[in-house]
Order: C-alpha cells, then sequence, then structure tokens
C-alpha cells in the first residue's frame, strides 16, 4: 500500500526545528503548553491540508501510545 | 395559545370500527405536514391529537429553505414567510469579538429565503387552517392513542376520548407524536443514543430592540463567561435567547424569573426593557428509533429521531420525513406503486436523520466539548479565528440545516453520462425563476403533483424529441412532460399535454446543467430519480418503474 504520508526524513534543520520547538512552550505552564501544541497542530494541519495525509498522520501518532488504564467508570 | 374544542366523530357511533386510509398521530408540524400532503395527494386521512390545542412557546423557530418550499407545495408557505422573520447571515463572536460570519444565501434566484424564524405555534396555526381545506383530512382533537393492533391487512387503533374509547381501522397509521411518542411507547420500541452533559437556558423575551435580523452565537461573552450564548429575532418583537449553563446548574432554579431576568439584562444592557414570554431549561440528546418503518406503522418526526436544537434540524429534518413518506403512502395505496416504495422511507429518511445527528453531535461537542483535550482544540480553534482565516471554517455554532440528497436510494437510476452541478440522482430540486405565459413563476410550483418529466427543448432537433414524447405520452401517461425553452425563445403555454416553460433567467439551465435534450425524472417530492443527456422513451419507463419499486430485476 503505497503511503500519502512523508515519513522519510524531511525537515530542512532537524536539530534547529527540534530546539525551536523546545524553545516555542518556554516559561509556558502545562495549560498554556497544550494550549500551544493545539494551535500548532491546526495549524500545520490546515498548511498540509489533504484529508488523507492527516488521517495517516493521526492514525501513526496514536498507534504506538497505550490508552490509561482502565479508570473507575466515571460517567 | 390558540384551543380547539373536542367534538364526537360519527365514528365513535358505529358498532365496529370505521376504516380510514391513513391515520395520523399528533398534530405537530410533521404530522400536520403529512396529513395535508396525504389529503391532497386524494387519501381519506384522520389526524388524532390527545390535546386540544397548539404548541405553547415558541419551541422550533428556525424554518429552513426547503422546509418553505415544502409549505409551499402544501399551499401555506406564502402565509409562513410573509409573518417570519427572513435571514440568512450568522455572525460568531469569542469574548466581544467578531470571529466568523456566514451568508446561507450567496446567490439569488431563489423563491424563498434561506431561513425565516417563526415560532412553531404560528407553523401549528397556518398549517392547520390549510388542514380544514382539506375534504379527504378530519382533525380530531382530544383524541389519545392507547392501543395499536398491527394485523396483516392493516392497523386497528384504540382511541380515549372525553366521551369514552372507540376504535378505528387503517391500511396505515404514521406516528407523529414527539419524543415522548405514545405509539412508540405502546409497540415496545425505543428511540436510543446519548445525552449531553450540559444543560441550556432557553428565554423568548418581548423588545423593541434594534439589533438585525441575524442569528448571533457567542463563545465566552463578557455577559455570560465561559459560556455559550445566542440571540436570534422572531416575528411580534419576540427574541430568543440562549445561555449554556453547564451540567451542574439546577433546572428549577434556572428557569426562575429572578435568575433569568438578570441574565438577559446582562446581555442587553441596563436601557432595554423587555419581557420574559417563555423559558425552559433543556438537556439536548441525540436519538434515533432503529427502523422508522414496523409493518404498517411509521414513525417520523421527534418520534422517530432527536437532535440537538444547533443546527436546526428537529423540524426541518421531521417535515422532510412527512414530505418523504406521504407520496409513498398514497402511490401505493393507489395502487402506482409496489409495497418495497415503503421501505424506501426506511433506507432514504435513515441516512437523512444520521447525516443531521452527525451535524448535530459535532457542533455540541464543540459547544460542549467532553474532555480537556476536547476543550483545549475548541479554544486553540477559537483563538486562532481570530487572525487565520481557515480557522473559521472549524468554528462550530451549528451546522445549518440542508436538505438530505438521497444519493444512495435504491429508487435512483444511476447517471450513465457526465454532469456538471448538485442535482445528483437523489437530491432535491433547487428552485430557479422562470416565465410561463401566466407571467413570472418559480421552477418548483411545476414540480410535485406527480412524476415530472423535465426536458430542456431542443431547436436543432425537434422532430427527435417530439417523437421520443409522443412515444412516452402513450406507455407513461402519468408522467407530466415540463419543456424548458431557453431564454428569449417565447412560446410558452401549453401544447398536447407538454407544458412550455421559459428559463427567464437561465438559471434552470445552468443549476441544472442542461444541453439541448437534457431530461430530468422528478419524483413527487420533488427530488431527481434519474436524467439523461437524450431522451429514450423507455429508459424513463424503467427509471419511472425504479422508482416506485415496481422493477422486476434491480
Amino acid at each position: 500500500m503505497s503511503s500519502a504520508l512523508n515519513t522519510r526524513a524531511n525537515l530542512e534543520k532537524p536539530d534547529d526545528f527540534y530546539e525551536a520547538l523546545i524553545e516555542m512552550h518556554r516559561d509556558l505552564d502545562v495549560e498554556a503548553s497544550q494550549l500551544a501544541n493545539a494551535r500548532l497542530i491546526l495549524l500545520l494541519a490546515n498548511h498540509i491540508g489533504r484529508h488523507d495525509v492527516l488521517l495517516e498522520a493521526l492514525d501513526l501518532a496514536r498507534a504506538e501510545v497505550s490508552p490509561a488504564k482502565p479508570s473507575r467508570a466515571s460517567d | 395559545m390558540r384551543e380547539f374544542e373536542y367534538r364526537r366523530s360519527g365514528d365513535q357511533d358505529r358498532s365496529g370500527p370505521a376504516h380510514h386510509s391513513v391515520v395520523v398521530i399528533g398534530a405537530g408540524p410533521v404530522g400536520l405536514s403529512v396529513a395535508i400532503d396525504l389529503a391532497g395527494r386524494g387519501i381519506d386521512t384522520v389526524l388524532l391529537d390527545d390535546d386540544h390545542s397548539l404548541s405553547t412557546g415558541s419551541r422550533a423557530i428556525c424554518f429552513a429553505q426547503r422546509t418553505l418550499e415544502i409549505f409551499d407545495r402544501l399551499g401555506c408557505g406564502a402565509k409562513m414567510v410573509e409573518k417570519g422573520v427572513s435571514w440568512s447571515v450568522g455572525r460568531v463572536y469569542l469574548r466581544d469579538e467578531l470571529v466568523y460570519s456566514f451568508d446561507l444565501l450567496a446567490e439569488g434566484g431563489h423563491r424563498r429565503p434561506a431561513f425565516i424564524n417563526l415560532q412553531q405555534y404560528y407553523v401549528e396555526e397556518y398549517l392547520f387552517e390549510r388542514a380544514r381545506e382539506c375534504a379527504a383530512l378530519e382533525v380530531r382533537w382530544s383524541n389519545r392513542l392507547i392501543g395499536i393492533t398491527q394485523r396483516s391487512a392493516g392497523v386497528e387503533i384504540e382511541i380515549d376520548t372525553p366521551e369514552g374509547p372507540y376504535r378505528l381501522a387503517c391500511d396505515y397509521l404514521v406516528c407523529a407524536d414527539g419524543s415522548k411518542s405514545t405509539a412508540r411507547r405502546l409497540l415496545g420500541l425505543e428511540a436510543r443514543g446519548h445525552t449531553f452533559r450540559d444543560r441550556f437556558l432557553i428565554a423568548d423575551v418581548r423588545m423593541k430592540a434594534p439589533f438585525p435580523a441575524e442569528r448571533w452565537f457567542w463563545f465566552d461573552p463578557p455577559f455570560h463567561p465561559k459560556q455559550s450564548a445566542l440571540l436570534h429575532r422572531q416575528p411580534d418583537d419576540v427574541w430568543r435567547i440562549d445561555f449554556q449553563l453547564g451540567w451542574d446548574a439546577d433546572p428549577v432554579v434556572e428557569r426562575a424569573p429572578e435568575r433569568v431576568i438578570p441574565r438577559v439584562r446582562a446581555m442587553l444592557g441596563p436601557e432595554v426593557e423587555f419581557e420574559l414570554e417563555w423559558v425552559s431549561v433543556y438537556t439536548f440528546s441525540c436519538t434515533r428509533m432503529e427502523r422508522f418503518t414496523y409493518d404498517r406503522v411509521f414513525f417520523a418526526g421527534d418520534a422517530a429521531h432527536g437532535v440537538s436544537p444547533f443546527g436546526a434540524r428537529g423540524a426541518n429534518g421531521g417535515v422532510q420525513d412527512a414530505e418523504n413518506l406521504a407520496w409513498k403512502l398514497a402511490w401505493v395505496l393507489k395502487g402506482h406503486a409496489g409495497a418495497a416504495l415503503l421501505l424506501s422511507y426506511d433506507t432514504e429518511r435513515i441516512a437523512a436523520t444520521d447525516e443531521n445527528i452527525l451535524n448535530s453531535t459535532r457542533s455540541t461537542d464543540f459547544i460542549t466539548p467532553k474532555s480537556p483535550v476536547s476543550r483545549t482544540f475548541r479554544d486553540a480553534t477559537l483563538s486562532l479565528a481570530r487572525h487565520h482565516e481557515f480557522a473559521r471554517t472549524l468554528v462550530n455554532s451549528g451546522r445549518l440545516s440542508r436538505p438530505a440528497h438521497y444519493v444512495d436510494s435504491a429508487l435512483n437510476t444511476p447517471d450513465e453520462t457526465g454532469f456538471a452541478g448538485p442535482m445528483v440522482p437523489g437530491a432535491p430540486c433547487v428552485d430557479a425563476p422562470l416565465a410561463t405565459t401566466a407571467g413570472p413563476g418559480w421552477l418548483l410550483e411545476h414540480l410535485g403533483r406527480g412524476f415530472v418529466l423535465l426536458v430542456a427543448a431542443d431547436p436543432t432537433r425537434e422532430d427527435l424529441l417530439q417523437g421520443a414524447l409522443d412515444l412516452l405520452g402513450r406507455t407513461e401517461p402519468d408522467i407530466e412532460v415540463l419543456l424548458v425553452r431557453p431564454l428569449g425563445a417565447g412560446e410558452q403555454g401549453e401544447s398536447a399535454g407538454v407544458r412550455v416553460v421559459e428559463d427567464s433567467a437561465g438559471l434552470i439551465g445552468s443549476r441544472y446543467d442542461l444541453n439541448p435534450g437534457t431530461a430530468y425524472l422528478i419524483r413527487p417530492d420533488q427530488h431527481v430519480c434519474a436524467r439523461w443527456r437524450m431522451l429514450f422513451a423507455p429508459a424513463v419507463s424503467k427509471a419511472h418503474a425504479r422508482a416506485r419499486a415496481l422493477e422486476e430485476t434491480m
């Protein structure tokens, strides 16, 4: 199956980008960081635009993340 | 509040149950619509309601263009539009800043506006006035359904009245008796779904105010922090105001005027004088029955499905149920269609309901985020929307009702050749201006009595077209033909059973992607069921049979 999402190395300046990403969160508390991350995801998603690419990225992002251990039912 | 007297019916004096073709339960907008539609198609119909008045409070207020077009066909659209407040613009505010606005009717050439706001009690009153003019329809107030027995040849029901119970027999029973449907309970059926953990205060206030007839929606407004609010104009200087309250709000306390008045005053400012007309505290659910058709019993409107109000998909969806069902019952009762046609009510309207529930659930998830991360993305979207256009497309304060396109319906004949535009098989016909010998008019006025074949005139091959139409007139006498001549071709009128109209603004041509000779077969509910680039009478016969579930081999 051909993949729409590019997972080969594509960043112009990987180390610089990574540093800038961490730097974006400087002085932010957890809540503010989450808001900044959400804004970043939305901005990048719009730039990508293609629905199939985005769905593939969502799948891949979730793939190796396990749900929390079952907690007491809240609702 | 308009009240009606209970009147004894002759049916109550008979020893055995009297028979009517169709009995409809519930005289709300949906029950009245289906009953008027059936009676207009010549079906002997009785409409029963357990109450003796029209609805109290405004309840449903937004009626969509498609609903108005259905009311036009039923004969009471003009009255609704005259009384209603027409609108098409919505604005969404974050705190006190405008972040997004939309216009639902960016193009002209439609008889009806994108939406009107009109209190449900007016809609019911105008429908009821129309119902009283229908010779084939009888409305009986204070007639409460208490029993349903399905038999192979029909349905028998038991009804309680102030003078005691009586029985009726009918071929088909239509249940439009609302979200707490008695009929559903009597048959042991349920509407399943989920309830949103939030509460909303709905206040209708009467005031003289200078706000325009637009839908204004706020996230986190200064007058009602951390929650949402909505302001919308209705006729008679009545305004609908919604306040989101959150799940922990006490519905009894919040309904009290001493709680409501300060909230409204905070929104409108201290100088605006107003009085409360109607107040209610709601929790929203999205629900639907597994099926809408149970042998000879049909469910429609809120009895069949429930949606949250953001998007105005409750009453509008219900009136579309009514029009989908009415012609099918009429065609089967008259022997013009196969009994399987009635099953298509289920498939078509369940697909439409799922679309309404999907849209309404998405809106409610945006307005009432269910998890911390959902709230974070909602807030991120709103914060981006102020400066970035793309984020405005994600802001969801309600995706407003659009008519269903029955694209997967078994009644459709798939296209064989390419067409552009939205008029695919299954789509509801879009209106457009036209001219007849009687003067200017609208396309939809010519659609909806029976099946209609809309044909674009072909001056270069008039003989060929005439030959096909002649053949069709002999093999399919029930299909009305509407010949559309291009702008300036003149010569309207009627010839040999063919109605001729002029595409006076060129909009029929562009909206239906017409070429000379293009033909559309249109159902009695104004939905496209087949189309061709060249008219071939046997293909029309085949599509006509298919749309009536008469086809032997599918």
